[in-house]
């Protein structure tokens, strides 16, 4: 399946990571993703290993802590209302 | 600028003195610097200004350094030529007809151009080496864990670190110095750990890795008795016009003392593959932040949530970032998540591995940075596969956390061409040290 990605999958693939695309741009990703796919194949070769990473607890105590100022977090936003971030609507 | 290694040239001065208080640095445009804008090559960041500095940011101010500008990458470190900004590609001032590599191109180009005495990049899968290769400058990826990610603005965090560039190991080493060590912003920068662990039997790793460095002070070029490993894989792939002077070099270093082996890597024939899984699943989720209404460009868009933020991102994203997000997406989707990205852990752990047990024979490894001598401007903007498959000596350092550096080996055909060392997990004096003996 990989090896032919089809127009629609590279449309719902799109849909899923939020990123509108041109007729053309989904007929150039086609032909690529199917080259790139392919390339990544060579990945079911690869044996089991068996790893055992040294992990360690890095969270901090959870106190609070100086943080970015209100006006700061809003600064580069295009729209604010009452010290909020204002977004597009929900539907 | 007629390089435009730069994307906004602006000065910010540091304190009066320190280590690097006659110093200018170029800063990749991906580092955010307070109050000064910061885009990632992007149009979706175009006039964002970070509210606080990044930690190796606020080193550089306190070692007294002064920044002149943000410099020119490929857009959130997406590519291998530093041709996919937003704000334009950047030249090579080695060849102006040629690329100077990627990501970090811009500040690999500001070191070799005169325009900056250092510079800061960052590295996910070569993005320092590459360019330092192609420019014929010094660049240092660190052992992942060394250098403060914090205020970094995130492509793939598993991978990638900032690194310094500078067109001689010692001045690299230097700024290393400066920007290493632990952060408190950072979970992963190596902490001090006073509590033993009875569990483990032994006590824990107590040491602030990179805190009281001095790698600069490595920077003595003696290898006598000093093991090379060289990967037989990663030599195979390479031009001749690039293996021949990286040859060269290997015979210099065998007459200053060093010892020069064959090893054998079998696993990074698959680490551009894994590379790339992991690079762009972790892409697919960092870059949803970017939906243009906490910073970023929005499009102005109305209506429905998920419609406006599809419009403003196909907007606002270049074809590769697209492109990465994309199969990004597709390799964490129901029904394909085990066959890629999971096999792509496993071949990390491979890498890893292999890394290991070659280091238990030999103190580091050498090899060609880049496969190829710098392409010519816009010759590998319409392959990505070609272009993902020059990254197949860098991107298993990556994989493995491991420390490596691109030193200048010499020319061929008068372009630059680049011999990487790579050492063990926080070896970076070792491989200082190696790539000072290959300079003289």
């Amino acid at each position: 399946m990989p090896d032919s990605v089809d127009a629609e999958e590279v449309r719902h693939v799109a849909d899923l990571a939020r990123v509108d695309l041109d007729d053309d741009e989904v007929d150039e990703f086609v032909d690529q993703f199917g080259d790139i796919l392919a390339h990544f194949e060579a990945l079911e070769d690869v044996p089991e290993v068996e790893a055992e990473p040294d992990l360690v607890n890095v969270m901090r105590a959870d106190e609070v802590e100086e943080c970015l100022s209100q006006a700061d977090a809003l600064a580069n936003a295009d729209e604010t209302e009452d010290g909020r971030f204002k977004g597009p609507n929900v539907s | 600028m007629s390089l435009n290694a730069f994307i906004t040239e602006q000065r910010i001065e540091g304190d009066d003195d320190g280590a690097l208080a006659d110093a200018t640095v170029a800063v990749k445009d991906n580092i955010s610097t307070e109050g000064v804008e910061t885009t990632c090559g992007s149009k979706m960041l175009e006039g964002y200004e970070p509210p606080y500095d990044a930690t190796v940011v606020s080193r550089l101010k306190d070692a007294g350094a002064t920044i002149v500008g943000k410099a020119n990458m490929d857009e959130f470190g997406m590519g291998t030529t530093t041709e996919t900004s937003y704000f334009g590609a950047t030249k090579n001032p080695v060849d102006e007809s040629r690329v100077p590599g990627g990501s970090s191109g811009g500040s690999a180009a500001a070191v070799a151009a005169g325009e900056a005495d250092l510079a800061l990049g960052s590295d996910t899968g070569g993005s320092i080496r590459c360019p330092a290769a192609y420019c014929g400058v010094v660049g240092i990826k660190p052992t992942y864990g060394l250098v403060s990610r914090y205020g970094l603005v995130a492509y793939a965090n598993s991978l990638e670190q900032i690194g310094p560039i500078a067109e001689t190991v010692e001045d690299a080493a230097a700024l290393l110095d400066v920007v290493a060590g632990p952060d408190e912003h950072d979970g992963t920068t190596r902490e001090v750990r006073r509590t033993s662990d009875s569990r483990a039997g032994d006590a824990r790793e107590t040491r602030e890795e990179g805190a009281d460095s001095d790698y600069a002070g490595a920077a003595e070029g003696d290898v006598d008795g000093l093991t090379i490993g060289v990967p037989t894989e990663l030599v195979e792939g390479a031009e001749d016009a690039v293996v021949d002077v990286f040859e060269d070099a290997l015979d210099d270093l065998e007459a200053q003392g060093a010892e020069v082996v064959e090893v054998s890597l079998p696993s990074v024939e698959y680490a551009v593959a894994a590379y790339y899984v992991i690079a762009m699943s972790e892409a697919s989720s960092n870059l949803a932040r970017f939906d243009g209404v906490r910073y970023g460009h929005s499009g102005g868009y109305d209506g429905n949530w998920n419609e406006s933020f599809a419009k403003a991102r196909s907007e606002g994203f270049g074809d590769e970032v697209k492109r990465r997000i994309l199969l990004g997406t597709y390799a964490l989707s129901a029904g394909y998540h085990d066959k890629y990205y999971k096999q792509a852990q496993e071949a990390r752990s491979w890498v890893k591995q292999d890394f290991d047990e070659a280091f238990d024979d030999v103190d580091v490894l050498a090899s060609p940075t880049m496969p190829m001598l710098p392409p010519e401007l816009g010759e590998s903007l319409d392959d990505p596969l070609k272009m993902y498959l020059a990254d197949a000596n860098t991107t298993p350092v990556n994989l493995a956390n491991l420390p490596a550096i691109s030193v200048p080996a010499g020319t061929s055909e008068g372009l630059p061409v680049g011999l990487q060392l790579v050492g063990p997990k926080f070896g970076e004096e070792t491989i200082v040290n190696a790539a000072a003996a290959v300079e003289d």
